[in-house]
């Protein structure tokens, strides 16, 4: 065995050295950072944050299991949201772009039709005109309604000639746009005014409620993730319990013995986002060949967007946030209560 | 200042909750750089003492100073910067096995934020005191009981601390090895470590001619 002081003989009982060192003031203990550079700590705030991941993928099994379970939790709201901001999208343009359209009555001619739309093109309140005669419309409706067998049967053209009305941008409001359409309406050979203003209006109350369910679906998921994840933590906190004990009784503050579970609760919540965007990409691409096949029935030029970068974002924050919070909150409860006996 | 005792028991008493007295008025004084053994019967009170100085337990009336320092006056939050002078053998609280000899002994260090490079070299030096250096990179649980023991004092002493307490350090172990931990603590006692043993094993403790504190049902006996 080595000997510990002088080289050679022990030393003699009356030649002891002083004390190594001291007991520190409480007003030097409490400083704290006496002895740890800052480096030190940032240095073991890299080593847990590492240690912590390489640990859950020690056993990926029951790692992957959580991940999954926050990725879908994630990836409902976050899916849904897209799916809104898309069709929101949708209505928007729509609404910038209301139209009137003016139906004639089935005996007026295609010429007097089209001199009416000319008449109107004048007008101050309209931007442009577009006229479809009778033979045009007809062929319309065989190209996207698929029913132009059953119409070669009928002798006559069903359909009216039709205007098509688009208003100048001074009509910016519900109120003018009513102005409008009545006054196109008094036009003795038309026969239905149509403003296709009402449904964009109706779709827009829809969406303000499927937000709004949304919103609630996603705060309800959001508890849901805490909770799963302050129960792993929690599960894990007993797990490590030993070491808990002998790293507070070598002199473990709090937020040290706290730091590799907040760590744990983040890489949780981190990677089960970055699933959640996974998920909902595969699913917006599933989705995307029938809402392209949609988009063309509707004569739309709409592509389903995915997640913007800003999403993205919001995801990954929302990972971390709630992985943390999870992890706090396991933390608060049971870490803080594991005292050396 | 350095004449003051190093631990300072003045009238504690220490009652767990269930009423149940565990010491009594308990009184005494060890010097710095002063070596002692704590014996008694079994729930005579020994790792009582020890948590107290610990600050494990508190206790219900009189005071306890180590170091000059008042232990009444830590807070829970400078529990931990107190501990981090005060070197542990515990019998209990031992060894991480899910981790190196070195990392077992190295973890005071960086729970009190060493710098990761100057680690390395305490912790060797540590482990060369206790004979263990070649043992650095192997797992606790390959070592015999002797040898874990000799890491935990290793760990205790890495920081250098000026009080070095150990509850029982020799009570699953053979004569011998018993006798080469007592020398090991010896040896850190004379580089000026203040070192407080409890144990039972009387034989050893009497010709190890160091003072011993004796307690029988939580009260403190003379001579
Ligand atoms: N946490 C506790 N709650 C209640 N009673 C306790 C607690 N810890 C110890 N005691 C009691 O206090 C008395 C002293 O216990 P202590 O552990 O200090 O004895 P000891 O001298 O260390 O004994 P041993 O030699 O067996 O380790 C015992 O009677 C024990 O039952
Ligand atoms: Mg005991």
């Amino acid at each position: 065995m080595k000997d510990v002081g002088q080289r050679g003989a022990m030393p003699a009982q009356n030649n002891r050295r002083q004390p190594q060192g001291e007991i520190p003031s409480r007003q030097g203990a409490s400083a704290g950072l006496e002895q740890s550079s800052l480096e030190a700590y940032f240095s073991h705030h890299r080593q847990t944050a590492k240690s912590s991941l390489l640990r859950l993928f020690k056993t990926p099994l029951s790692s992957l299991m959580t991940w999954l379970v926050i990725a879908v939790a994630l990836a409902l709201p976050m899916g849904l949201l897209v799916l809104l901001s898309n069709v929101t999208g949708i209505t928007a343009d729509l609404e910038g772009s209301s139209r009137i359209s003016l139906y004639m009555k089935l005996d007026v001619e295609d010429q007097a039709a089209f001199q009416l739309s000319q008449e109107i093109q004048k007008r101050a309140d309209v931007e442009s005109v577009h006229f479809i005669n009778r033979v045009e419309a007809l062929e319309e409706f065989k190209a996207i309604s698929g029913w132009g067998d059953v119409l070669a049967y009928l002798d006559n053209n069903p359909l009216p000639s039709v205007i098509v009305v688009q208003p100048a941008p001074m009509v910016n409001n519900a109120q003018q746009m009513e102005i409008l359409s009545s006054a196109l309406g008094e036009n003795p050979g038309v026969e239905n005014v149509q403003v296709d203003l009402q449904w964009v209006k109706r779709l827009n109350a829809l969406f303000e409620v499927l937000g709004r369910a949304t919103l609630a679906i996603a705060l309800l998921l959001g508890v849901a993730v805490i909770l799963i994840i302050g129960n792993t933590i929690r599960l894990a906190i007993e797990n490590r319990r030993d070491e808990i004990l002998v790293v507070k009784l070598v002199g473990g503050t709090d937020p040290y013995v706290r730091r590799p579970f907040l760590y744990t609760g983040f890489w949780y919540g981190v990677v089960g986002a970055i699933m959640a965007w996974l998920l909902v990409n595969i699913a917006l691409w599933w989705l995307s060949g029938p809402v392209n096949q949609m988009a063309s029935l509707y004569y739309s030029r709409f592509q389903l967007s995915g997640l913007s970068i800003e999403a993205t974002g919001m995801l990954l924050v929302a990972g971390a946030f709630l992985g943390c919070a999870g992890a706090w909150m396991a933390v608060k409860r049971h870490l803080d209560e594991i005292e050396p006996r | 200042m350095s004449n003051d005792p190093m631990i300072h028991f003045d009238r504690v008493t220490k009652r767990y909750p269930g009423g149940f007295e565990a010491l009594t008025e308990v009184s005494f004084k060890l010097g710095r750089g002063e070596m002692a053994f704590l014996t008694g019967h079994s729930g005579a009170g020994k790792s009582t003492l020890l948590k107290l100085i610990m600050l494990m337990e508190r206790p219900n009336k009189g005071q306890i100073f180590v170091g000059g320092q008042n232990l009444d006056r830590f807070s829970r939050g400078q529990i931990p910067y107190f501990r981090r002078h005060v070197g542990v053998v515990f019998q209990n609280h031992q060894l991480l096995f899910d981790r190196t000899v070195f990392d077992n002994v190295a973890l005071p260090l960086e729970i009190a934020g060493v710098a990761p490079r100057e680690i390395g070299r305490r912790v060797r030096a540590a482990l060369d005191k206790v004979g263990l250096l070649k043992k650095e990179k192997v797992f606790p649980i390959t070592l015999s009981g002797g040898e874990q023991q000799r890491v935990g004092i290793a760990r205790a002493v890495v920081n250098k601390p000026p009080v070095l307490l150990a509850d029982e350090p020799t009570g699953n172990l053979d004569p011998e090895l018993s006798e080469e931990i007592m020398k090991l603590f010896q040896q850190f006692n004379q580089v000026g470590v203040t070192v407080l043993i409890a144990s039972h094993d009387l034989a050893l403790i009497s010709h190890m001619h160091h003072r011993v504190i004796r307690l029988d049902h939580g009260q403190l006996q003379l001579g």
